[in-house]
């Protein structure tokens, strides 16, 4: 018989609604960052893609008649100015926000982030168990994930605003400027910015289905919780 | 002790006039205002002519073809002429013994005064011997060359960063030549450079005597301080969407931008669309072909030429980053699709046994 989460859940529940209790996970700034970033990645990586690959998308018979390809590298810079501001609060908000959102949820430093890691991997991976103990917030090896895709972050700005350099005198992006030739010309730091689109665009993927597969197994409101705040958490254990 | 610029015109037959007529051309050349002209009048009276000696190591000689182009023959005709060049493999009727003394001769009589030109990279693999002139190694002789010059020019691709013989895997090891000497040394990429962007830079150095401004590159920031994407006449075409599409199409005919032909343009410092190339009749992007981004470290490696993207190593030659991220994004969703299916299976097992308990305990 199994004895996987889902069953003993579904015992407590049947008649004991009290025995889960609503807490509040995600503060208001790490939801709006949540979504600022979740809005403003799409837009970077479609209209990353097209500056890469531009569509045939109008037809003007004079240049000056129309500049949408202006508009779209437009879209990009500003895209990337608000992800980038919007992820420096999102690293303010790990030392001031509550305990879900500090900084060291991202580093498993401890020896239960460590285990949850290898109960995640059984859940998720593996699937090997259905639901184990994954704690309220962000799971140890989703929140460990989460800090390759805070360097990616930091790739991508970087490469970013290095390319942008040579078209800006504003010196957030001039003080990027000798990544260029330490990247060996702007022909490979273009190449590396373009590449590590698909990692963000192969992350989305992935992170929105954990995210509805976590709902859908653990049953406790993940999916509603980025827009209320709300996870429902297990009782502690009580002995009938 | 040697003439001064003047002083060796006046003698072949030159007027004052004619002189003042290549001071002025000179000056803008080397990109001097109207009020800079006086002091390059006053240089090259008074000055003693400096010597040259311009080396050729693993390079094709495009530059030099390119310099003898020059659109101010005037200035081309006194610097080669008028100045003391004493030492080019190509230009010079010496040969030999008798060469390789002028060289010599340059160096001992010149010490700290002459100024260095090389064309082309040093290989440095097995003691250098991909290229040996005379018995002695490229790198041998560049050290002896540049130990005692006033300044050092590194002509082209090859001695700026490399070129062709650096493409992977540069099989000598052919290195650029700031690689290689610890003096300043003045790039002046291209794959060749534009010719009056060498004349003006020699013009510099010899009118000024100082190396002219210099970006992170050593590249001089009066001609490799904007992209050819910036100031190309093309650009609003860039901006407004209007592409290329193929080499034989209509959007061709009508000068559209070239973009998604792989044009370099927006990744290539140089001054082709201002200085233009042939007396400045044209440049590739003028002549309806996609610059190649010849003026910038790697250019061989970053290919293919004709297309927008370089090539990911290991995958063939028409994989692009983008074709391995659509690969990988499809497999991800692919997993993806799998994985719910057999969550789904498990969790309707997992429904079924709690139901099966629910029942047993009512």
């Amino acid at each position: 018989m199994s004895t996987t989460g889902i069953a003993a859940k579904s015992k407590f529940a049947n008649g004991h609604p009290a025995d889960y209790r609503r807490v509040y996970v995600w503060e208001m700034p790490v939801r709006a960052y949540h979504w600022i970033n979740a809005i403003v990645l799409v837009v970077l990586c479609i209209t990353g893609y097209l500056i890469g690959a531009p569509i045939r998308a109008f037809y003007a018979s004079e240049a000056y008649q129309q500049y949408w390809f202006g508009w779209i590298r437009f879209l990009h810079f500003l895209c990337a100015y608000v992800y980038v501001f919007n992820f420096l609060m999102r690293i303010y908000w790990g030392f001031v926000g509550n305990k879900y959102a500090k900084w060291n949820n991202f580093f498993p430093l401890t020896k239960a982030q460590r285990e949850e890691i290898m109960d995640v991997l059984k859940t998720d991976v593996f699937q090997v168990k259905l639901h184990g103990a994954i704690s309220t917030g962000h799971n140890a090896l989703a929140a460990f994930i989460y800090f390759f895709t805070f360097l990616a972050f930091c790739a991508q700005s970087i490469t970013g605003f290095a390319l942008y350099s040579s078209m800006s005198n504003s010196w957030i992006p001039r003080m990027f400027t000798w990544i260029v030739p330490l990247m060996g010309g702007e022909m490979s730091v273009r190449y590396w910015h373009h590449l590590f689109m698909w990692f963000f665009v192969t992350f989305i993927v992935v992170h929105i289905y954990l995210a509805f597969y976590h709902d859908y197994i653990e049953g406790r409101g993940t999916i509603s919780s980025i827009v209320g705040g709300w996870k429902f958490d297990k009782m502690p254990e009580k002995k009938d | 002790m040697g003439q001064s610029i003047w002083q060796s015109m006046e003698k072949k037959g030159y007027s004052r006039r004619q002189f003042l007529q290549f001071c002025s051309a000179a000056a803008a050349a080397a990109g001097f205002a109207q009020s800079g002209v006086a002091q390059v009048v006053s240089a090259f009276e008074k000055k003693e002519k400096p010597a040259v000696v311009w080396m050729h190591f693993q390079e094709c000689t495009c530059c030099s073809e390119s310099f003898i182009r020059a659109s101010h023959p005037i200035v081309a005709d006194a610097l080669l002429d008028v100045l003391s060049l004493n030492y080019t493999e190509t230009l010079m009727a010496a040969s030999g013994f008798q060469a390789e003394k002028s060289l010599q001769d340059t160096i001992k009589n010149n010490k700290g005064k002459y100024i260095v030109l090389v064309e082309g990279a040093v290989p440095t693999k097995d003691g250098g011997v991909y290229c040996m002139i005379g018995g002695k190694t490229a790198e041998s002789i560049l050290q002896e060359v540049s130990k005692d010059a006033a300044a050092i020019v590194a002509w082209g691709s090859c001695a700026s960063n490399g070129c062709v013989q650096a493409a992977k895997p540069n099989p000598t090891h052919a290195t650029p030549i700031h690689k290689l000497v610890d003096k300043p040394v003045i790039n002046v990429p291209g794959c060749p450079p534009i010719a009056d962007v060498m004349m003006a830079v020699v013009t510099h150095v010899l009118v000024l005597g100082q190396i002219p401004a210099l970006d992170s590159l050593g590249r001089p920031k009066e001609f490799y301080g904007r992209r050819v994407h910036d100031t190309c006449y093309r650009r609003p075409n860039y901006d407004a969407g209007l592409f290329v599409e193929s080499f034989d199409d209509e959007n061709a005919r009508k000068g559209y931008c070239l973009y998604k032909l792989g044009c370099k343009g927006p990744v290539t410092y140089n001054a082709c669309s201002v200085v233009r190339w042939n007396e400045g009749t044209s440049y590739p992007i003028q002549s309806g072909h996609p610059c190649i981004g010849c003026s910038e470290e790697g250019f061989w490696d970053n290919g293919p030429l004709y297309q927008h993207l370089s090539t990911f190593p290991g995958f063939g030659i028409e994989s692009t980053a983008d074709t391995v991220g659509t690969f990988v994004a499809a497999a991800t969703l692919a997993g993806v699709a799998a994985h719910a299916v057999v969550t789904n299976v498990r969790k309707h097992k997992v429904i079924a046994e709690v139901h099966a308990e629910e029942e047993k305990e009512q």
